[in-house]
């Protein structure tokens, strides 16, 4: 007997079984993460069905069905299983104080789907479930009835959203160039000051400008104010399901929807919509709501300037170290340490980014350079340089790993063929080394931008916020701002999940923000191993 | 004082003066004193760790990348010592082109390797290149073979034709010399009799010194051969006289295969 558990044991079945079993619980374990991102994500768009239910004590309750759960410790004698109840979200916070609520089943007599009520997505206090009463222009009614107050309001919410894009526009591209080139002036004039010219012909020009400056921007002031007042000129009257009235500006209501009332493909429409427009919007509502637009361009653009920063480095420490230092202990415990830098934990980067980066070099550079925008900083606090460095110094050690691995795997016949056609070192490293060590050095930019990517907490020292005022990248010569703050998916989870009033609002939120952060990842991972497959074709057997 | 006048020769083209040879603190070559005529093929032969190799990568210095390597003695090339301080390695390797044991294309296409030694040398005008791409190809015999695909990775040659790949890639700079060092041992007997050929007709341009543990090989190929055992040149005579009539008896037993 024993002598067939150790044939077993020897033939190494269980062994195989055991590797299976690890790799399926890998992938399980991946899979499972995957998908319950998938479907928290992905369902959000989704424009879902409203119910409206009648109570026992005769109240109405109008939402979004969101769960059923068993009610805790409620098992009776007639409820073996206990009895249930079921999530919805209500909206109408400005009226019920929350967004959700909770409605035991068995107080439930009836519930329908009618085709009449609509969700309202406003700018401020989340969504309104409800039907319109009225539509009016200023005093007068313009329609009266559900019905006919749908009606009405559909171009009246278009021309409203117009109208917000032509005040966005106005206030961050034309008052905001005003702003800017008004603070440029300020700076010179301050500038001049500290040269000691106070009273020159130069200075009143500047003088001058601004108050051209200032004119320019009081005028569009008031452009501003009027199509505000245009926005106000409309109001809804909505009831909610129990008949309280709510009084909205129609400017106040970004989309109206009627979801019980739409077909398939119309909500498959509205899905991607909304898709988009969470791709593609700032966010509004302290980032609970809208879009994450500027969280995706500060996380893409810290990435690529983190890689700009890193590859150099990296490379000509691993060519020094491989290629020309005398290997012996010095190096040897360079390596060690090297290695080591790749285990420290990034909060320890992100101190260090601070001191040093922010405090050191910042500090330095604004007295140097910046002296008339003093006391406010430049670059002596945080922004996405500083941040981008920082993560470059805490992916260094994977791409000096990895290239000096690929150099080591370039074959020592390369080197000699190519110094005994009359080649210095130098050009053999250039010309035939670098190639062939093109690969592994890619692979260390994969590795390094995977691990970018993901890291939160060194950015929260060294220049992330919550809502950044501009994007670092604009149209004002130098066209890229290193100096400015940024937003950044990790950081925006961060702050949505766990820093919002309305956590149980923001989850959705949270969600997607994760599912667009993993796909910004797999993006960014692909698009290096394509880099990477690209020059490997380039330098290896095109047709074998 | 023989040596010194046989430096100045006409017919010599590499000297070799009571050189000895250390990796660290082994030592690899054992006073070896030599001459390679011109436009001759001169082989080296000897068992495994002879020596042989040894002596070959003194002629293009490319024992200098070796940690500790060191080397007492002189070698002249042309009647001047090339580890003299004053020479140019780069430039001395240029003179002295070498083929290697192991095929070594470089992972680029046929005409980056051939063009590589020359763009090195500075030369960029396409027809100059393009020139010299087709003079090399067709002195390694390779030409007809790969004129309609130089733009082809060079990877995607056959073994045989990679290894006469790199004898253009080495005659593209236009050497005096060209060292091979066991060019055929990893190919097959077709490629192999292909490069012997050839080295028929390269010797007219050049001189050639060749490695080699293939017996067959260097009588038929060579003018002279030398004999290599532990570090010692045993003997270096024509080869016909080496295979027929050696004058040591250790000679002998290695030609007749009765060792090494």
């Amino acid at each position: 007997m024993s002598d067939r558990i150790k044939k077993f044991l020897d033939s190494g079945t269980l062994f195989v079984w055991l590797c299976g079993t690890a790799v399926a619980a890998s992938l399980l374990m991946v899979g499972g993460v995957l998908l319950l991102i998938m479907i928290n994500g992905l369902g959000f768009f989704w424009p879902h069905a409203l119910v409206e239910m009648t109570l026992t004590d005769g109240t109405h309750v109008l939402g979004e069905l969101k769960g059923e759960e068993v009610i805790p410790h409620s098992e009776t004698p007639e409820f073996p299983e206990g009895k249930t109840r079921v999530r919805l979200k209500v909206g109408n916070r400005d009226l019920y104080g929350l967004d959700f609520r909770w409605v035991d089943t068995d107080q439930i007599t009836s519930a329908d789907f009618p085709k009449d009520v609509a969700a309202f997505e406003r700018r401020e206090w989340g969504n309104f479930y409800g039907r319109i009463r009225e539509v009016s222009r200023g005093e007068a009614v313009v329609a009266s009835g559900n019905q006919e107050g749908w009606k009405a309001l559909q171009p009246l919410i278009e021309r409203a959203n117009d109208l917000h894009d032509e005040i966005e526009h106005l206030q961050r591209d034309v008052i905001g160039d005003i702003n800017y080139e008004i603070e440029e002036t300020r700076l010179r004039i301050r500038e001049l000051g500290l040269q000691g010219q106070r009273e020159t012909p130069e200075v009143a020009e500047f003088q001058a400008d601004t108050n051209r400056l200032e004119t320019r921007y009081r005028k569009h002031v008031e452009t501003l104010r009027a199509l505000s007042r245009k926005l106000d000129e409309h109001s809804v009257l909505l009831v909610e399901t129990n008949g309280r009235e709510k009084r909205l500006v129609v400017g106040q209501i970004v989309k109206a929807l009627r979801p019980n009332d739409m077909g398939f493909f119309e909500k498959m429409l509205r899905y991607f919509m909304n898709f988009w427009s969470v791709l593609s919007e700032e966010p509004r509502e302290a980032n609970t709501e809208g879009g994450i637009f500027p969280a995706i361009f500060g996380t893409v653009m810290m990435v690529l300037i983190m890689s700009v920063a890193v590859v150099p480095f990296g490379v000509l420490a691993a060519f020094y170290l491989r290629e020309y230092a005398r290997q012996g202990l010095i190096v040897r415990v360079i390596r060690i340490a090297v290695n080591n830098l790749a285990g420290v934990p990034s909060i320890v980067f992100g101190v260090f980014g601070l001191g040093f980066f922010v405090y050191a070099v910042g500090g330095t550079i604004d007295n140097l350079f910046y002296p008339e925008a003093l006391p406010t900083p430049t670059y002596g606090t945080g922004g996405i340089l500083w941040a981008s460095f920082t993560l470059a110094l805490l992916t260094v050690p994977v791409v000096i790993v990895s290239t000096e691995e690929g150099l080591s795997a370039v074959p020592r016949e390369y080197r000699e063929g190519s110094l005994a056609l009359g080649a210095t070192k130098f050009e053999s490293m250039l010309r035939v080394i670098l190639p062939c060590a093109l690969p592994g050095i890619l692979t260390g930019l994969i590795l390094a931008v995977a691990r970018a990517t993901g890291e939160v907490a060194p950015l929260m020292l060294t220049g992330v916020v919550k809502l950044a005022p501009a994007l670092p990248l604009d149209h004002h010569f130098p066209f890229l701002h290193f100096e400015r703050k940024f937003m950044h998916l990790g950081f925006h989870i961060f702050d949505v999940g766990f820093q919002s009033p309305n956590v149980e609002a923001a989850k959705p939120m949270v969600y997607v923000t994760t599912l667009i952060l993993v796909m910004v990842v797999i993006v960014l991972n692909l698009s290096a191993v394509a880099l990477r497959n690209y020059m490997q074709k380039k330098f290896k057997a095109s047709a074998v | 004082m023989a040596s010194s006048e046989r430096s100045q020769d006409n017919n010599s083209k590499i000297t070799v003066e009571e050189t000895n040879f250390f990796y660290g603190e082994k030592q690899a070559l054992f006073n070896v004193a030599l001459t390679v005529p011109t436009h001759q093929v001169t082989a080296f032969i000897g068992p495994s760790g002879c020596g042989k190799s040894t002596l070959l990568r003194c002629f293009n210095r490319l024992n200098d990348l070796v940690e500790g390597a060191r080397l007492i003695g002189r070698i002249c090339l042309d009647g001047k010592d090339i580890y003299d301080p004053s020479v140019d390695v780069t430039d001395l390797r240029t003179r002295v082109g070498m083929v290697f044991q192991k095929v070594n294309p470089f992972p680029k296409s046929i005409y980056q390797n051939v063009v590589y030694g020359p763009q090195l040398q500075g030369i960029r005008r396409r027809s100059v290149l393009d020139g010299i791409v087709e003079k090399s190809l067709q002195g390694a015999g390779l030409w007809e073979e790969v004129k309609d695909r130089l733009h082809h990775s060079a990877l995607s040659l056959s073994g045989g034709q990679q290894q006469r790949l790199c004898i253009a890639r080495a005659l593209a700079v236009n050497p005096e010399v060209l060292l091979m060092d066991e060019p055929c041992s990893a190919l097959d007997p077709i490629s192999t009799a292909k490069i012997e050929e050839l080295l028929h007709s390269l010797k007219e341009q050049l001189t050639v010194v060749i490695v080699t543990h293939n017996m067959q090989q260097a009588a038929r190929i060579s003018d002279l051969t030398g004999f290599f055992l532990m570090g010692e040149l045993i003997e270096y005579a024509a080869t016909k006289t080496i295979f027929t009539n050696p004058s040591d008896s250790r000679t002998e037993d290695y030609v007749t295969g009765r060792f090494g």
